[in-house]
């Protein structure tokens, strides 16, 4: 027994004020271009919800595809009945006996949205409870703590019932809130970074350094393909790959103390600063964590963050490692950061890097670099842009497959 | 002539062939090197690896590239059943399963594991209430394959599932060597941990297949080494082949609704005429409920189905005796005799396979050539008290 419809619900909070439908709009959109391989899909959008009408498609790929929309509160994939209650009788019997883990106890919970239904909701969930506590063998009411409830909608023009409701991902509708940099390095926490922004309605372009011959083309790829799990949530995603070979270099020549992380942390926020100016943005997102290695301490992220004007968002600051590998197992990238192929960050790092810089010294090595400023345009200049979708984009090997 | 052993291999479509050639001539690199011409292998084996989870609905990560279904049948058991060694030491199976798993399962026996192998009812599928009844604490595997490469019976593979459920340390493994590429399922649905696959028996190549392992499922390799497949499966991945697999599974899906529509009509006319001559008894229903599209199996009680398939042969028919790979001896079939078949039955039995492009009259002719064999051998019928007298 397939469902007829899965209803997906806002957040309360998006519901307020004149953003609301912008939010819907931003939602179907996303929601449609996920599902355009889906034809017979119809998307009824009503007062804080979206129906998908399922019209014989199987609910799995739609359920897949609200996973990855930012700013629903939950969805759920029902069962639709004609207004009378005979019918909806037969459609939540049926539905009972096809659930797949048949449960021990049940309730009914009736909300009569149209007031026209002759019968009232308490008549409602009387008149629905006997009827399947009759039709299935070994079910007891339970009103307390079921194992599952039936939850029936008496709408305008049908009936829906339901018993599953799935937690959706929150926050808010992809890029409502506006567009930020994200520094993304190949490691777990970055990633993890842009889609806690992400799920906070920023639209993020990605930011990736890389020093080849020193970094390999693979450290590359395998940026693209974090980028690629994050455009499964935005329906794409820029990315900025940005040739640091030649900056890190002449910095290392120059000096090679114990604040060299510091100095070249700092020439690679300029260059984000640099492109977020370009594409309008208006905040630089880092996936670092307080205390983690040495430039994240708070002397450390004192110094690198003076460098630039913009602000720059932490979404991680303040989270454990084990809780941030965590949330990069949910959204999937974590298989991906884990591979071995190192960026530029581990790139000539000093024997022991400094956890305490000192503004000043800083400041004092930077001034002895007079062509720091005109290598960071250049590396802003010679940045490389693609965009990145979910789907590996079709290639001349396509035809292979 | 027509080849209508379609089960025990298929040819591979001209565009795999193609897109086989071009890889080993262009992308000859291992994808484990650095460099870019190895890259550009590894780039191959990754949409591969996407192309078939897509097509499943699984994890990429959750495929493990291997060189045949025996292979990948292999691993699981074995290497699932090691794996686990230290939860329990019981697992389960049927008398019906492929000789990569039966015999994987008696190599565990001999190493201390305890077997249960549960009968098949007379239509030939797993008797759930006696799995049930097996299923213990103890059970840490239970094998079951999904369509019988002998006779073409669909196993009851979500319900199997269901029952497994109260036994979280019992794995399910499912030889999907006859259903891949052939049914519309994701192992992932059904409840599956580990779904073996062969890329011959969908139109790819021979010497590719792949098993699914199900995240978190973990496996004891059974070819140490470099640590290829993320270690489950070392050795240099067979590039090429490979791509071919993924090929010919995407080919092979496309239409999939419209392909199983072609076999079942092309499976009405093989079982109508069948059942229109009076010394052949079709295998399972008339209307093929329960039984995959692509396989009829059929007995001829009292000839030797050696006999039957080299009389054929001479009309240009092309069919097979039990699979392919224990074909030669007269021994009884044993998964017909666990279906109840008495021996006359279970010595004669014949298979016909086919793809979705035979036609209705590819099977009205073949049906007419097999109505002349019968009439030839008819003088020849061995009579036996017990012949027709099998149960249903």
């Amino acid at each position: 027994m397939k469902p007829d419809v899965v209803i997906a619900r806002f957040g309360e909070l998006t519901l307020k004020g004149r953003n609301r439908s912008r939010f819907e709009k931003r939602v179907l959109a996303q929601l449609q271009s996920l599902l355009a391989n889906v034809p017979q899909l119809r998307f009824v959008p009503e007062f804080g919800r979206i129906y998908v009408e399922l019209h014989g498609a199987s609910a799995e790929p739609v359920a897949a595809a609200l996973d990855k929309v930012f700013g629903l509160y939950s969805y759920s994939p029902a069962f639709v009945a004609s207004l009378e209650l005979e019918a909806i009788q037969e459609k939540a019997a049926a539905m009972f006996a096809a659930l797949p883990q048949r449960p021990r106890t049940f309730k009914v919970a009736v909300r009569r949205a149209n007031r026209a239904f002759p019968i009232d909701s308490q008549r409602m969930n009387e008149l629905l409870g006997g009827y399947v506590l009759d039709h299935t063998p070994g079910l007891a009411v339970d009103v307390k703590s079921p194992e599952t409830v039936l939850h029936v909608e008496l709408r305008e023009t049908r009936a829906l019932l339901y018993t599953d409701v799935v937690e959706g991902t929150g926050g808010y509708p992809y890029g409502v809130s506006g567009k930020a940099m994200l520094m993304l390095s190949g490691g777990i926490d970055s990633p993890v970074a842009g889609w806690l922004a992400m799920r906070r309605g920023l639209e993020v372009e990605a930011v990736h350094f890389h020093s080849f011959p020193f970094t390999s083309e693979r450290a590359k790829e395998k940026v693209a393909d974090l980028a690629r799990v994050l455009a499964q949530y935005s329906g794409g995603l820029k990315l900025h790959m940005v040739p640091f070979t030649e900056l890190q270099t002449k910095v290392h020549e120059a000096y090679s103390g114990n604040l060299l992380v510091t100095v070249l942390r700092r020439a690679m926020l300029r260059i984000t600063e640099r492109l977020a100016e370009r594409e309008k943005a208006l905040a630089v997102v880092t996936g670092e964590s307080l205390g983690q290695v040495a430039s994240q301490t708070l002397p450390g992220l004192n110094a690198s963050r003076r460098a630039v004007q913009l602000p720059i968002l932490q979404p991680l600051i303040m989270t454990d490692k084990r809780d941030i590998i965590r949330m990069a197992q949910q959204i999937g990238t974590y298989p991906i950061s884990i591979l071995p192929y190192e960026d530029c960050c581990t790139l000539f790092v000093p024997p022991s890097p400094s956890t305490n810089p000192n503004m000043r010294v800083v400041e004092a090595i930077e001034h002895r670099m007079p062509w720091l400023p005109e290598l960071i345009e250049q590396a802003a200049a010679g940045t490389e842009t693609m965009t990145v979708t979910a789907q590996r984009q079709t290639d001349e090997l396509a035809h292979l497959f | 002539m027509l080849y209508l052993d379609y089960a025990a291999t298929t040819p591979p479509y001209p565009e795999v062939v193609e897109a086989v050639r071009e890889v080993m001539v262009r992308f000859y690199g291992n994808p484990s090197s650095i460099h870019r011409i190895g890259m550009e292998a590894e780039r191959l084996v990754i949409q591969s690896r996407e192309t078939i989870a897509g097509i499943l609905r699984v994890k990429p990560a959750e495929l493990i590239f291997t060189s045949c279904g025996t292979e990948s049948n292999n691993l699981a058991v074995k290497g699932a059943a090691l794996a686990a060694r230290n939860r329990g030491n019981h697992m389960i199976t049927t008398p019906i399963e492929h000789a990569s798993v039966s015999e994987s399962v008696r190599q565990l026996e001999s190493l201390g594991f305890r077997i249960t192998v549960v009968p098949v009812d007379e239509s030939g599928a797993v008797r759930l209430d006696k799995l049930e009844e097996a299923l213990d604490a103890e059970t840490v595997l239970v094998s079951v394959m999904h369509v019988n490469n002998e006779m073409g019976r669909i196993q009851p593979i979500a319900d199997v599932a269901r029952l497994l459920k109260a036994y979280p340390a019992a794995l399910l493994h499912v030889d999907g060597v006859q259903s891949v590429g052939k049914l519309p399922f994701s192992p992932a649905e059904l409840g599956i941990d580990l779904l073996s696959a062969s890329a011959h028996k969908f139109r790819g190549p021979k010497g590719a297949g792949f098993l699914y392992c199900r995240e978190g499922v973990r496996l004891e390799p059974l070819l140490a080494g470099g640590g290829q497949e993320g270690g489950s499966r070392s050795g240099t991945e067979n590039v090429p082949l490979i791509v071919g697999m993924a090929k010919a599974l995407r080919m092979a899906t496309d239409r999939l609704d419209d392909a199983i529509e072609r076999k079942r009509l092309f499976r009405a006319v093989l079982a109508e005429g069948i059942a229109s001559i009076p010394e052949l008894r079709l295998t399972g229903p008339t209307d093929g409920e329960g039984m995959a599209p692509h396989i009829v199996h059929l007995t001829f009680p009292g000839m030797k189905s050696e006999v039957v398939v080299h009389a054929l042969e001479r009309h240009g028919y092309f069919i097979s005796t039990k699979s392919a790979c224990s074909s030669g001896e007269e021994k009884p079939s044993g998964t017909l005799l666990a279906m109840g078949f008495d021996k006359p039955r279970a010595v004669s039995g014949l298979r016909i396979s086919y793809p979705e492009d035979y036609t209705e009259d590819d099977a009205r002719r073949f049906v007419t050539a097999l109505r002349d064999v019968v009439a030839e051998l008819r003088p020849m019928i061995r009579k036996s008290k017990q012949a027709g007298g099998s149960p249903r």
